[in-house]
């Protein structure tokens, strides 16, 4: 067999395989982009597929319950409620008002089931007229976790 | 001062303007002295950049809280060398570092060859030139370090900055971006002369050899850089992953990639004056992945975990990126005669076929993370959705691709040139095979039943055995005909061709971070809900929550959990993992602890504790293995300095030594 032929074959061989691999893998570990109102617009169709949420942390809203943790997610002026159940630790910062991206299921009652949370602080310093400390001068306090009945 | 600054800033802009217009004016009308002036333009642009840095770190360390990027990355409280690192803290500083590294690479490029190739240079420094435009546009006029607070119309200053974001506040994060800057500026230089031989036609390989050590460090920058980046988030991101297939993850990982190709597949051309085209293509991928790494960090197109700053800087970069590409394939096409192979393939068992796939793997795989990188940008462009693809889809593609290169650094290296025989491959291969099975058998039986892992560990010891018996074949050769002792005579041998066996140095390297990568196939993890006093079970470990404790100091307040580890009933030690509030930013940041072994780490982080500070939530998690990633690491690390080394001259009648020891080849390999 010429050599040129062998040397082809062997590289759709490789390609193919490989191919095949990534359309199965993008099935696998896609996410659609969603904002809460689209959310919201997709109805049942959004209970069946796996969705990326973005929104803000609504203040006051983190709740830590056992393992699970609650709170809000804040997009132009909706809201949905988030339960984070993943595995990892939640990012250092994850707090209130930090721009959270929840990745999970829309349960049918209408709570988002979050298996990883990513997120950013808000944007960062910028001076505006007549601004000049840029936080409010809120308690300082590590968040602590409400008992659970156990 | 920040006028000086940006004035700075200005007249190197100007300046790197002159440099590429000199340059090919005056290597286009033979005007030597317009090309002189041009060259040593570079030094003044190399002052210029240099003084700007400098005023801008010493913005930093004097806490000069009247410019905004002094205010937001740094604060009075944070010590000296925190301060300096807040230089590339955030988005200007890290642009005006990345000028002022290539500003050094060009003014070293320039003094080191600057009685060398009197052709192609003025087209060196003019692509270099290019590049320093791009980022000296940027530093001077969108992104300037030197902008100063304002209210209405004065000038303002606040009295304490906002800190350097206390997970940077990290050893490891002081040193992974200046690394990965000089990694990924470094590649402008073998493109520079890649791309000026190109269009002065040089004959031969002489780029390729100016640059080969350029190259390599480079390269090794580059990986120091991402491991540095990988081991930083092992050990402070608490989430105990080292890698997660971010967008920023991946941007470095694609020069990397293109760039380990393209180490090898220079051999061809050395040694064969095979794959030119390809070779002028790799390096110029590399480098614009370079910049398109840059780019994608920065324009905030994708959305990633990393925080830099949505800007609209991204337009520049694709505009740089689109002309740069478009002057490298109009060339390239423009020469292709001049780049005609001088032989050709002769056998799929063969050196050339086994870095033939090599490459195709490498590229493989580079074009799968790219295309996974970018999927949000394609799906909405074509689909009008926007849907991200994560981890799974990338180990899916990138682990059977990490398993086939395994398998060629065991192949490579020993295979002959042109065609190999059945009995070669007998001699060669034999041997490390078994020990592949027997491996493979003995993890069966000791009920190990995940397949890639049974692969990987499989091939590990197949690419080991490979890579011990072409040292210990060569130097029982050298000990037998020059009487030397056996170390002596590795350290000879290594030294005779540094290149080749410093290459399989790296290459064992690589199989010990393959060790580590397969560990986490059987990673364990748990989050428990423990009161004080309590134990919970982790893998074959017992934990005790002993104590938890709160406290305060200027910086950051704080509690931590003492917890208790025994392991079949053997007491192990105590382990504190804490949780910290930093004031300034009212950051918080998880302080977690590693009990690191060659076989296992065990990894806790304080996730959180109940009001009363009774109970401790804590996530606990088992690694196998991956101290060997770390290893691995420092042998590349070793291996590649060895590559670096100049060969020892062999006394005359050396060359005997191949035939003696049945090694067919002193081909290098790195």
């Amino acid at each position: 067999m010429n050599t040129y032929v062998k040397f082809g074959s062997l590289i759709v061989v490789v390609l193919g395989t490989l191919a095949w691999l990534a359309v199965g893998g993008v099935s696998d570990a896609k996410a659609y982009y969603k904002t809460i109102p689209e959310v919201e617009e997709m109805g049942n169709k959004a209970v069946a597929t796996r969705l990326r949420v973005a929104g803000d942390v609504q203040k006051g809203s983190i709740r830590r319950v056992g393992q699970e943790v609650h709170f809000t997610l804040t997009q132009e002026g909706k809201t949905m409620q988030v339960v984070y159940t993943g595995t990892d630790p939640l990012p250092d910062t994850f707090r209130d008002d930090s721009q959270a991206l929840a990745d999970g299921r829309l349960q049918p009652d209408g709570v988002f089931h979050a298996n990883k949370i990513q997120a950013k602080c808000a944007s960062k310093y910028e001076a505006k007229p007549g601004q000049v400390k840029p936080e409010s001068n809120e308690p300082v306090a590590l968040p602590k976790t409400a008992n659970t009945a156990s | 001062m920040e006028n000086l600054g940006a004035l700075a800033l200005i007249l190197a802009f100007l300046l790197s303007v002159y440099a590429v217009a000199g340059s090919i004016i005056g290597a286009w009308k033979d005007r030597p002295f317009l090309v002189e002036s041009a060259r040593r333009s570079i030094y003044a642009i190399w002052a210029l950049v240099t003084f700007a840095s400098g005023l801008l770190v010493y913005g930093l360390l004097a806490s000069d809280f009247r410019l905004t990027y002094v205010a937001s990355n740094s604060n009075r409280d944070m010590s000296w060398n925190y301060k300096i690192a807040a230089w590339w803290g955030g988005q200007e500083g890290s642009l005006l570092l990345w000028s002022w590294i290539l500003a050094c690479y060009a003014a070293v490029v320039v003094f080191t060859n600057r009685n060398k190739f009197r052709k192609m240079f003025p087209y060196v420094v003019a692509t270099i030139g290019g590049t320093q435009i791009l980022f000296l546009l940027l530093n001077a006029f969108i992104a300037s370090p030197f902008k100063l607070l304002s209210v209405n119309r004065g000038i303002a200053a606040v009295p304490d900055g906002q800190g350097l974001n206390p997970l940077l506040q990290h050893w490891a994060m002081q040193i992974h971006p200046p690394m990965l800057y000089l990694g990924y500026v470094g590649f402008v230089v073998p493109f520079a002369f890649a791309f000026a031989s190109l269009i002065t036609k040089q004959p031969g390989d002489g780029w390729i050899h100016t640059t080969r050590r350029w190259t390599l460090v480079t390269w090794l920058f580059q990986t120091i850089g991402i491991i540095l980046g990988a081991g930083w988030a092992y050990s402070v991101l608490g989430w105990g992953g080292y890698w997660a297939w971010d967008p920023v993850e991946n941007a470095s990982l694609l020069p990397w990639i293109t760039a380990t190709a393209f180490l090898h597949s220079v051999m061809m051309q050395e040694k064969k004056g095979m794959m030119k085209v390809w070779n002028i293509a790799l390096v110029s991928s590399t480098f614009f992945l370079c910049i398109l790494g840059t780019a994608l960090t920065r324009s905030g197109i994708v959305s990633s975990v990393h925080a830099f700053a949505q800007s609209p800087i991204g337009v520049y970069f694709f505009v740089f990126l689109g002309i740069g590409i478009g002057l490298v394939i109009f060339f390239i096409l423009g020469r292709l005669d001049y780049l005609k192979s001088e032989s050709q393939m002769e056998s799929v068992v063969s050196r050339e076929s086994s870095f033939l796939f090599n490459n195709l793997f490498l590229l493989a795989s580079c074009f799968a993370v790219l295309w996974g990188t970018l999927f949000p940008v394609f799906s909405e462009a074509l689909t009008g959705e926007k849907v991200s693809v994560d981890a799974p889809f990338f180990n899916r593609v990138n682990v059977p691709i990490g398993l086939a290169l395994l398998f060629l650094t065991g192949i490579g290296p020993l295979i002959a040139w042109r065609r190999s025989s059945t009995d070669a491959l007998r001699r060669n291969f034999l041997w490390p095979t078994v020990g592949m099975v027997i491996t493979i058998a003995v993890l069966l039986a000791m009920g190990m039943r995940h397949f890639y892992a049974l692969m990987s560990f499989g091939l590990c010891t197949f690419v080991t055995w490979t890579i011990i018996s072409e040292f210990w074949k060569g130097a029982a050769a050298i000990r037998l005909k020059d009487g030397l002792s056996l170390p002596a005579s590795f350290i000879e041998l290594t030294h005779r061709n540094t290149r080749r066996y410093g290459g399989y140095l790296v290459h064992m390297g690589i199989v010990f971070m393959f060790i580590g990568f397969t560990g986490a196939a059987f990673n364990q993890n748990k989050t428990t809900e423990t009161k004080i006093g309590e134990k919970f079970t982790i893998g074959r470990y017992e934990v005790l929550v002993k104590d938890i404790e709160e406290g305060d100091n200027s910086n950051y307040i704080w509690q931590n959990t003492t917890l208790g580890i025994w392991s079949d009933g053997n007491y192990l030690g105590d382990l504190q993992p804490e949780r910290r509030l930093y004031k300034a930013s009212r950051q918080a940041s998880s302080e977690v602890t590693i009990r690191r072994r060659l076989n296992e780490d065990l990894y806790f982080n304080f996730a959180s504790s109940s009001e009363d500070g009774k109970t401790a939530i804590v996530q606990a998690y088992v690694f196998p293995l991956v101290t060997w990633i770390w290893i691995g690491f420092w042998v590349v690390l070793f291996g590649t300095l060895i590559c670096l080394v100049p060969n020892k001259i062999r006394p005359s009648g050396g060359s005997s030594e191949s035939t003696l020891t049945g090694v067919r080849e002193h081909a290098p390999v790195s």
